[in-house]
């Protein structure tokens, strides 16, 4: 079977080569049979890359140790659902699982293209395959997940902390975020070597960097909740590298989401949207470089590592002729109109755009920092939470306030006299919430009292705009206001769609502020019997538990919850020591109050023989609305998503007719 | 030869079948033309400013732009419309121009 797996990337390596040489060829050379070809290239690496995976898949599942891969990620005692999970957990199936992503994103995007951008579409499918090309010869030549040995009686398993349901839909999500960033990349590009001055490939590609960004945004969530639930230290976001890597192209992408309105609405910002495109790629690989080449633990480790230098090398390829093909094209990407006032909705979308960048370049210093110091002196410098803390307090809450200015204003411009009228409604609402909140105590934290006054003007901004389009859709003849409402968020998807993931957005933000400003942490030893006051809770230590599980010996200390006498439960805050792994995970016990959002977290931080527990007390306040925003991102982002057949019509007609002129 | 090198071979076989499809036609087809940038770019201009006007007539409609506000910046964008729309539309549109903006206008897009 592995040789199944061998022979099925080296058949997808050779298509990608193909694809890279034949569609330079045919788009130079205007040979469309040629150019089919290499496109027909693209859609069967899809199938090889498929084939490939299958094979992996098999053998995880059969448990078939003879792959080094299978024997090395999972054993006999693991669960199916974590066996699965295994095609990811480590560096060769994750390497495969991108592969199969960008191969059936570029199969899908070239078959689409063919039918609504052709004329695109020829140099947009030999940049796709030289990026399949990099990391299908990474797979067959580099890190195989198809090498083979005498195979062992047990596998080593899997690593605790991964052995999450999380897990499942996680790292996939992610995938499927940085690999989407490749087709808005391939076709700006494509734009840029047919010298196309229009905006086709934003048209084409709007679609793939919504989706794109929605999976890296929901994905981040996913894992945020994974660490939250599974690493048990009270957290979600802790700007490991990791999670850094998957921030800096969503911000990125973020960016370009706005900026693209500009260039649409105004014909602006062409340089800096094509720039952005190329940041959020070069990102997204950046991002897988930094979780699989093993710079994060060492620059020792890296420069011993099989992939490192070869990503390294990738990104600067890809980094060098974009920004050649870039100042090659200069005099098309120069716009005819330019920024008329400060005060208007194009200016607030640059603002929110510059913060967004300068906060994704801010992180991305953090990350790099270390690794050059230990590069250059020898010994890494470590850069913590505080430091991102600061920046995203200098940058997050402009861009939260920006997110109620912007909806607010007009293009072009906005008079005193108008923005005073429309900016009364939500900034008193806002000054009456934080006055309320100091009078409630909130003001024991100035950033989290700014940062909720700013959510207020927020919600108030968008309420607003949700208000008085519906009164005017129903002014201009909706029979109801129901079908006023769904007639204004029909017409303009994209926009109101928008405004729920800035409510998500929102919601994140007070479950971030409340959790992280306002949250109380006790620590204490406590003996059989003992009990400890939290808050308003009241929490009474009964003894240890100790189970067997399907993998692990589970050891738990059994903690009575109440609240002003009524008992709100038992929680069971413990320690598991998987067996195969030889590893020893912290599992925490958490308790969710549906009614305000706020969440008792227990950690058991050392359990000793005789009973006696360490225990550390967490109250986090509104944390659950993090999760609750996910939710609505999701509904945002599929309304924004969802096909307008009118704007399809109108840019068939623009497209179309302009095409039919160049035939004639 | 095993099975599985068989299957792998075959595999390859069938993807050179499937890349060489589009030869198998007897006559090369056209290549998809590239639109003249400047028919193109003035589409993207007529589509744009329609789509302003909208805009500014929906901003105005819901109450974020003052009469005055909309009044200056209607003329403008309608005599930018009318340039650009083909000549059977653009009559119309600059007959429009000498009339004064409807207050509110027609109907907008939300």
């Amino acid at each position: 079977m592995p040789e199944l797996g061998r022979a099925a990337l080296i058949v997808c390596l050779g298509l990608a080569l193909y694809a890279v040489v034949a569609g330079a060829i045919a788009a130079r050379q205007r040979r469309q049979r040629l150019a089919e070809s290499a496109q027909n290239a693209v859609v069967a690496s899809f199938a090889a890359a498929l084939l490939g995976a299958a094979v992996l898949f098999t053998a995880l599942v059969q448990n078939d140790f003879s792959f080094v891969y299978v024997a090395d990620h999972t054993s006999r005692e693991l669960p199916l659902g974590y066996t699965i999970s295994a095609f990811w957990g480590g560096q060769e199936g994750s390497l495969l699982l991108w592969l199969l992503i960008l191969t059936g994103f570029s199969a899908i995007a070239v078959l689409l293209a063919r039918r609504s951008a052709a004329s695109l579409l020829a140099w947009a499918v030999p940049i796709l395959g030289g990026v399949i090309t990099f990391f299908a010869f990474l797979l067959v030549a580099v890190s195989s997940p198809f090498a083979t040995q005498a195979a062992p009686a047990d596998g080593a398993g899997l690593n605790p902390s991964l052995q999450n349901p999380y897990m499942l839909a996680h790292p996939p999500m992610l995938y499927l975020g940085f690999v989407g960033l490749t087709i808005p990349f391939a076709f700006a590009m494509g734009a840029l070597a047919a010298r196309r001055s229009d905006e086709l490939w934003i048209v084409v590609t709007r679609r793939w960097t919504l989706v794109a960004w929605t999976f890296l945004g929901f994905g981040q969530l996913l894992g945020a909740h994974w660490a939250y639930v599974e690493v048990g230290w009270g957290g979600y976001f802790a700007w490991d590298p990791v999670e850094n890597a998957a921030l800096m192209p969503w911000l990125a992408a973020t960016a370009f989401l706005h900026s693209v309105m500009i260039q649409e609405k105004r014909g602006m910002l062409k340089i800096w949207n094509v720039v952005l495109v190329i940041g959020a790629f070069a990102l997204a690989l950046f991002g897988t470089f930094l979780t699989r080449s093993g710079i994060i633990s060492s620059i020792r480790s890296f420069t011993e590592s099989s992939i490192g230098p070869w990503f390294l090398g990738f990104i600067g390829i890809v980094l060098a002729g974009s920004i050649l093909l870039v100042l090659s094209r200069l005099p098309l990407l120069r716009s005819k109109t330019r920024l008329e006032s400060p005060v208007s909705r194009e200016a607030s979308f640059l603002y929110n755009n510059l913060l967004l960048v300068a906060f994704c370049l801010t992180i991305l210093w953090g990350v790099l920092y270390p690794i050059l110091t230990e590069a250059l002196r020898g010994e890494p410098v470590t850069v913590g939470p505080p430091y991102y803390n600061f920046f995203l307090k200098a940058f997050g809450l402009p861009l939260l306030l920006l997110m109620g200015i912007g909806p607010l204003i007009a293009w072009r411009r906005a008079s005193l006299r108008g923005l005073g009228r429309t900016f009364a409604w939500p900034t008193g609402f806002a000054l009456a919430c934080g006055v309320v909140l100091v009078v409630l105590g909130a003001g024991s934290s100035i950033p989290g009292l700014v940062g909720y006054t700013f959510c207020a003007f927020v919600l108030a901004s968008l309420v607003l705009e949700f208000v008085r389009g519906t009164r005017a859709r129903h002014a201009l003849g909706s029979s109801s206001w129901a079908g006023a409402f769904s007639s204004l968020v029909a017409r303009n998807r994209r926009r109101y769609g928008g405004y729920i993931v800035h409510a998500s957005i929102v919601l994140l933000a007070i479950g971030v502020v409340g959790s992280s400003a306002y949250d109380t942490i006790v620590d204490q030893r406590l003996r059989p019997g003992d009990t400890l006051s939290v808050e308003s809770y009241d929490l009474r230590y009964r003894g240890v538990e100790d189970s067997r599980g399907a993998n692990a010996q589970e050891i738990r200390a059994v903690v009575d919850v109440s609240r002003d006498g009524e008992s709100l439960g038992t929680l069971r805050p413990g320690k598991n020591r998987y067996f195969a792994e030889q590893q020893v995970s912290n599992e925490a016990a958490i308790r969710s109050d549906r009614l305000n959002g706020e969440d008792l977290f227990l950690i058991a931080d050392q359990i000793d023989p005789d009973g006696t527990l360490f225990l550390r007390a967490l109250v986090k306040p509104l944390v659950n609305l993090i999760w609750i925003a996910g939710f609505v991102f999701l509904g945002g982002a599929a309304i924004a998503l969802w096909p307008d057949a009118r704007e399809q019509r109108r840019l068939a007609v623009r497209y179309g007719r302009s095409e039919a002129l160049a035939r004639a | 030869m095993s099975p599985e090198l068989l299957l792998g071979a075959l595999l390859a076989a069938a993807a050179v079948v499937f890349v060489a499809v589009p030869f198998l036609r007897a006559k090369e087809p056209p290549a998809p033309l590239t639109p003249a940038d400047e028919a193109l770019a003035k589409a993207e201009e007529r589509d744009r400013v329609l789509a302003e006007l909208k805009e500014l007539e929906f901003d105005h409609r819901t109450g974020k732009i003052t009469d005055e506000d909309y009044r200056r910046q209607v003329y403008p964008l309608r005599r930018q419309a009318a340039a650009l729309l083909p000549s059977e539309t653009s009559k119309d549109a600059s007959e429009q121009r000498f009339s004064p903006p409807k207050l509110p206008s027609s109907r907008s897009d939300g």
